[in-house]
């Protein structure tokens, strides 16, 4: 029998909400897929779409953005321009056809290491029916 | 220059090595590009651990550290410090959290190293591409502001100003003393609490490191941490303390009467009043609101009166700056208005009451001096209903969280109540009771025991007024019965919400608000007092409902670390801040426009960053189409070999 697939996937986390989630999770022994390399980043207003293109086309089954929830950002109103931006990166993946549910965005406070598994878990069962991601890999 | 980057894995026990083969992951980190050294070691954050760094920078001659171990959060500023014990710069030192977000939530050997390989290189990609940068050092303002005058801003500015500080005490109403001051007795002593507040308000009012600003509002705020500039209204009074001689005649002539603020609406005031006769600073406000009018055609009896000629009708609103090197906001508390609560009769019925009503009514100082009369019919009522939880702890109409003091004052006001009424029946309905607190347990069950109070738990359906009564229709949950009682007045421990104004304020000191509009701590452990704004701390009621003992403890708390900055000339902020390459930049603007802190300015056509005000948050990075502004250390360029190195192989 064939292995099965394993999406890999990149998560942007912010340092003040979403990687201090994770931590949580780490610190409570939550266990979760390995499938996910965190990067951690000062703010999800950071990313840029061009981090998430990168991500694609370096071979990311999925990509992962997660930052404070709206209103809790550390930076004030970071998440709010992430929020904005990633909207407009999910339609333009779409319109060159790739699967929207390849790209994800998620807010998990410093709180919420419960709510970051989840997330994981979930995006992982996601990703692994549609298989490896082509459509902008670089490489196939 | 050729890059000479040394990795250290640490085992942490068991902790990383249980899930992680360590060994694997160093072999593997040794082959990666840059990397002149790879080792591992049982527990790097032990002094042999540290050291075993310092050698190894010092003997292979390495200039780029990651070490690969627990989060960032934890032992980041401990191999930094090693770094730089060893000669480099401290910013070439970077964390591969393997940790909390590899070892301990996998199982899978196999998937785990690869993981935690994975991580490893991505930090040993952005490690290559740090600078070395020096932190940015500022001069400090040594004097604070503190905004809101109930017991968290005088605590904060007493403990600040008797260290030696200048602070500047901002108060919108026209006394100091806040919420405090209207409180009868507090729990769990029963000690009056106009008694023990009233020294700390003297003692403000004659300190001479205590600059205090009544009536006035904090009106904007721009700066950083250590250089505050503030600009504060001070209203109009119309009457001149220091002539004023406090003889009451003005009150004795106004004409006009309106509702008293400290009495709750209780009573009635004049338009020229004094809060209360404690009130600091002493004098009276003419309450422009009410007032018929400043010609003396339409009234001017008070200033006819004035013999000390203290009323000044021409007095104008005044803008006052100040430069301050750290804020302590204490602006308190109001109570979720009865209108709110339909169920409880909208606020219409006037026997039943509010906590602070009721501390009025208890109150020596109160407007029945201190006899307990309902207002109605001013009788003296025999049955008493408490009903707690009024609008907290209920989320789908009111508020979600528990207003946490409403246990034990209406533990308090039903003992009050026996104590003026002896033959009188207190009854309290509850949730649940939350007495934790020295000394809060044994107050309830002192109410209960000696004072025989009878604890009701199950919520109030409705209330409403009959035949000079008021009904409670409620239920007692635990015998599972329908309880009808026919009350002579009723108490509601109604939810504490934040003060009015706080967002306004939070929005003009660019803090956040949490998502019940307190305002927001920067971490809810580890920074309780702290707001996610460098130099702006939280005190009191105003970041979440406390009782007094906690409120100034928070306070001291606040003082403390507004004191730790007054207390040195100059401060460092984190260079990792964001910087512009000319040669790309069009002048745009985006970036000016995304920036949280104002920290990007225009100058010349280009973009300039101040950079003691950048946070460095990279949202300005995000949004450049040129990619002419970065941060340091972070660049995308760095996040881009993050990237190639977290997927590739």
């Amino acid at each position: 029998m064939a292995e099965e697939f394993e999406p890999r996937i990149v998560a942007f986390l912010c340092k003040w909400c979403s990687s201090a989630g994770s931590d949580l999770a780490g610190v409570s022994r939550m266990e979760y897929p390995p499938n996910v390399i965190p990067i951690q980043v000062m703010c999800s207003g950071s990313v840029s779409p061009l981090y998430i293109l990168s991500a694609f086309k370096k071979g990311a089954d999925g990509v992962l953005v997660s930052g404070c929830h709206p209103g809790d950002c550390h930076y004030i109103k970071g998440n709010f321009y992430a929020r904005r931006r990633i909207a407009l990166v999910k339609g333009q993946l779409e319109f060159i056809g790739l699967e929207p549910e390849r790209f994800q965005m998620s807010w998990v406070s410093a709180a919420e290491g419960k709510k970051y598994t989840e997330i994981i878990k979930d995006f992982v069962n996601t990703l692994k029916p549609l298989g490896p991601q082509t459509k902008l890999r670089r490489n196939p | 220059m050729k890059k000479k980057t040394g990795v250290f894995v640490c085992h942490c026990g068991i902790n990383i090595a249980g899930t992680v083969d360590v060994k694997k992951v160093t072999k593997d980190l040794a082959k990666h590009p840059g990397v002149e050294h790879s080792e591992d070691y049982i527990y790097m954050c032990s002094d042999p651990g540290q050291n075993l760094i310092i050698d190894s920078i010092k003997e292979k001659g390495l200039d780029k550290v990651v070490v690969a171990c627990c989060s960032p959060t934890l032992h980041e500023m401990t191999f930094r410090n090693a770094a730089k014990s060893a000669g480099i710069n401290e910013f070439q030192c970077e964390i591969a959290n393997i940790r909390e977000q590899c070892s301990w939530v996998h199982k899978d050997m196999d998937k785990a190293t690869d993981k935690a390989t994975r991580i490893t290189r991505s930090a040993v990609e952005r490690v290559q591409g740090n600078e070395s940068l020096e932190p940015i050092s500022i001069p400090v303002t040594r004097r604070a502001l503190v905004i809101g005058g109930g017991i968290a801003g005088i605590q904060a500015a007493l403990d600040m100003a008797n260290t030696g500080y200048e602070v500047v005490l901002v108060e919108r109403s026209p006394s100091i003393g806040g919420h405090m001051i209207q409180l009868s007795e507090t729990f769990p002593t029963l000690d009056c609490s106009q008694c023990i507040l009233t020294p700390k308000m003297v003692e403000v009012s004659k300190h001479p490191k205590i600059k205090l600003l009544t009536y006035s509002e904090v009106q904007d705020v721009s700066g950083y941490v250590g250089n505050f500039k503030v600009k504060i209204l001070k209203k109009p009074t119309y009457v001149d303390p220091e002539k004023c001689t406090l003889c009451d005649e003005c009150v004795r002539v106004c004409p006009v009467v309106t509702s008293n603020e400290f009495d709750l609406g209780l009573t009635g005031r004049r338009a020229i009043y004094i809060p209360f006769p404690q009130a600091i600073p002493a004098t009276y406000t003419l309450d422009i609101k009410n007032c018929p009018g400043l010609l003396p055609i339409a009234c001017g009896k008070c200033a006819d009166v004035c013999d000390p000629e203290a009323i000044d009708y021409d007095m104008k609103p005044e803008i006052i700056e100040e430069d301050v090197g750290a804020i302590v906001i204490a602006t308190g508390f109001d109570l979720y208005e009865k209108e709110n609560l339909s169920e409880y009769g909208y606020g219409k019925y006037p026997d039943v009451l509010d906590g602070l009503q009721f501390e009025r009514l208890c109150s020596a100082s109160g407007p029945t001096q201190g006899k307990i009369l309902r207002p109605s019919d001013h009788k003296e009522p025999k049955e008493v209903v408490f009903i707690q939880c009024a609008g907290s702890r209920d989320p789908e109409l009111h508020c979600a969280y528990c207003s946490k003091i409403c246990c034990m004052y209406t533990a308090k006001h039903a003992m009050l109540y026996k104590h003026h009424v002896h033959d009188g029946q207190a009854y309290i309905f509850y949730i649940d009771i939350r007495s934790g607190g020295k000394g809060y347990e044994e107050f309830v069950q002192r109410a209960v025991e000696e004072d025989g109070v009878i604890y009701l738990r199950g919520k109030v359906a409705k209330i409403f007024e009959e035949k000079g009564k008021v009904k409670v229709w409620g239920v007692d949950t635990l015998s599972g019965k329908d309880i009808e009682i026919d009350a002579d007045m009723v108490v509601l421990a109604t939810a504490m919400r934040p003060s009015d104004g706080a967002e306004d304020l939070a929005k003009k000191l660019k803090i956040a608000l949490d998502k019940d509009g307190f305002l927001a701590e920067a971490h809810p452990k580890l920074k309780p007092v702290e707001s996610v704004t460098a130099g702006i701390f939280l005190a009191g009621a105003a970041q979440a409902p406390k009782d007094i003992p906690e409120v100034v403890a928070q306070a001291s708390g606040a003082a403390a670390k507004a004191i730790a900055i007054l207390s040195q000339e100059r401060l460092f902020h984190s260079p990792n801040v964001a910087k512009v390459n000319l040669n790309l930049c069009t002048g745009c603007g985006m970036c000016v426009d995304v920036c949280p802190y104002e920290a990007v300015s225009l100058k010349d056509g280009k973009a300039e960053v101040n950079e003691v005000l950048c946070e460095g948050c990279g949202t300005c990075q995000a949004t450049c189409l040129r990619a002419a502004i970065e941060v340091k250390n972070l660049t995308p360029a760095q996040v881009h070999e993050m990237i190639t190195a977290s997927l590739g192989g």
